[in-house]
């Protein structure tokens, strides 16, 4: 029993089923309780990569709680994704960081209307299973996890479910989509408050997505090669000059001006993590929930009106102090999230 | 194109593709530019708070009864809708439906399929459905334009406002494009001629 002879063929009736049958890349037909009567075809590469283009100029909160989760929907969030610690928690804990609790993540789902991501661990493709059978609409395969495998990602076109991941650079992101994610997000340094990784890897990303795109044709096969990267999709970008997926910024996003930032510099929404709910650490309670929704909702304006700089100084009037942070540049390096899986 | 979150980008890239001039609107002077209004696919929850922070709704609503002809896709159809149980704003309610968010499920239940469409000629569109509402009890003023073999709708039009559940934009055929197009300029020739 392998990934490889066991493919995840989606639902039927609502449950996860598990089938040998090889060599089909998800796609199922009529087999979804609303699409059935219509004769609809789920789970193609056009309904998983089409979430990602409904999420685009919004922002994505983790949460930790239902009630995290009804204040980002109140917000403005576009999706929440359900964790059991965020990130800096998870940073300052240590030990090992799994899937979260599936209660957890069930009571996230039942408290708001907005779509529910969940993490899976790198190349932890039971977890991904799970999280599949209990409908989350977006699964991340996260390094802020602690990777379940150091050479192998999840086969994500064997899922139902839409994939996302994250990123360093442009070899990184057509790794990832090769093995089947249907949206990307650049890494940064996530739990750290701090932009400068975000920004290095967006940098790095468009930079290369340029360079593709200026190339002659014939050069695109050295290209691949260089980035480690499959050709089909080296060519794709050459085309469209920029990736075949929506691209969010995550890892280090921690105000409305930060958010602006990632979206100037190509974003086409941002995740932020401890941002919100590590804001206005200083407050009391009650203070501090306010506090919180405040700034999450300063920060879905910002991408909103990223390139406004009046606006952004609008929103940006009567928040809270932002998370503390911690400088990515004085963390050891195997306290360094944004290298695991490549 | 209303710009406040969603898949505005694509609406633009299909009206340029059939040589239709289209900008991004995200405050009440842009609102107050425009011939036609798309609004996009995307969470209808987060554009119905951002047209009220940004004191859209009241501009969209007024001008929409001045007959602004306007095209609502997925989440933009949610938002021009006069009744959607469980939208904890108010929608702008310009059309005489009621259309029930996430009716297909979860993202598990987001498909694909083939859709014949009233006045869209040239056979079936392939329509893509993301999480997507269904509309239900028109008014007597609403024409029903497709629906699933199951019999639900999921496109309408009213006047100059038309509704769909499924996202055009995500494909390349143009068609639906072409026909908001027409509506618009028909509309904006109307009321040249009665000026």
């Amino acid at each position: 029993m392998n990934a490889s002879t066991y493919r995840l063929m989606g639902r039927v009736g609502g449950r996860a089923v598990v089938s040998s049958s090889s060599g089909q890349n998800g796609a199922r037909q009529g087999a979804g309780n609303g699409a059935g009567g219509a004769s609809g075809q789920t789970a193609t590469w056009t309904v998983k990569a089409g979430l990602a283009q409904m999420l685009k100029g919004g922002v994505i909160m983790d949460v930790v709680t239902a009630e995290h989760a009804r204040i980002a929907e109140e917000a403005g969030a576009c999706a929440v994704m359900a964790l059991e610690r965020v990130p800096s928690d998870i940073r300052a804990a240590g030990g090992v960081a799994r899937m979260s609790q599936v209660d957890l993540i069930e009571e996230i789902k039942a408290a708001v209307t907005i779509p529910v991501m969940a993490k899976a661990r790198i190349g932890h493709f039971v977890e991904a299973q799970i999280l599949q059978a209990i409908a989350v609409d977006y699964v991340d395969e996260s390094e802020v996890l602690t990777p379940a495998d150091e050479q192998h990602h999840i086969d994500k076109h064997a899922f139902a479910v839409p994939f996302v991941c994250g990123c360093r650079d442009l070899g990184e992101a057509l790794r990832r989509i090769g093995e089947g994610a249907a949206m990307i997000r650049t890494k940064g340094e996530a739990g750290t408050g701090d932009i400068v990784e975000a920004v290095r890897h967006m940098r790095a990303l468009w930079g290369g997505i340029r360079r593709v795109h200026a190339a002659p044709e014939e050069e695109l096969a050295t290209l691949a090669k260089e980035y480690a990267a499959p050709l089909a999709l080296v060519q794709e970008v050459h085309r469209l000059g920029r990736l075949p997926v929506v691209n969010f910024s995550a890892g280090g996003v921690a105000t409305p001006a930060d958010a602006a930032l990632m979206m100037q510099l190509g974003a086409d929404g941002v995740f932020v993590g401890s941002g919100i709910f590590k804001a206005g650490a200083d407050l009391a309670a009650d203070a501090r929930v306010r506090a919180q929704g405040a700034m999450a909702a300063a920060i879905v304006k910002a991408v909103t009106h990223f390139g406004d700089p009046m606006m952004l100084a609008t929103v940006s009037r009567g928040i809270a102090a932002p998370m503390r942070g911690v400088s990515a540049a004085s963390l050891p390096a195997e306290e360094l999230l944004a290298g695991r899986g490549n | 194109m209303l710009a406040l979150q969603g898949d505005f980008r694509e609406h633009i890239a299909a009206l340029h593709a059939i040589g239709a001039t289209a900008c991004e609107v995200r405050t009440a002077a842009q609102l107050a530019d425009v011939d036609a209004l798309i609004l996009p696919g995307g969470e209808s929850t987060t554009i119905a708070r951002l047209l009220i922070a940004f004191e859209l709704l009241e501009p969209l609503r007024a001008r929409l009864a001045a007959g602004l002809p306007a095209w609502g896709t997925c989440a933009g159809a949610i938002l021009l809708a006069r009744r959607v149980p469980g939208l904890d704003r108010p929608p702008i309610g310009v059309l005489d439906v009621t259309v029930d968010r996430n009716a297909f499920g979860r993202q598990l239940d987001s498909f694909e399929a083939e859709l014949d469409v009233a006045g869209i000629a040239g056979g079936p569109v392939r329509a893509v459905f993301i999480r997507a509402p269904v509309i239900r009890e028109p008014g007597p003023g609403v024409e029903v334009l497709a629906r699933l073999a199951d019999g639900r709708i999921v496109a309408c039009r009213q006047g100059r406002v038309l509704a769909t559940a499924f996202h055009p934009e995500l494909t390349d055929d143009r068609r639906m494009h072409a026909a908001f197009v027409a509506l618009a300029d028909a509309a904006l020739a109307a009321e040249g001629s009665a000026a």
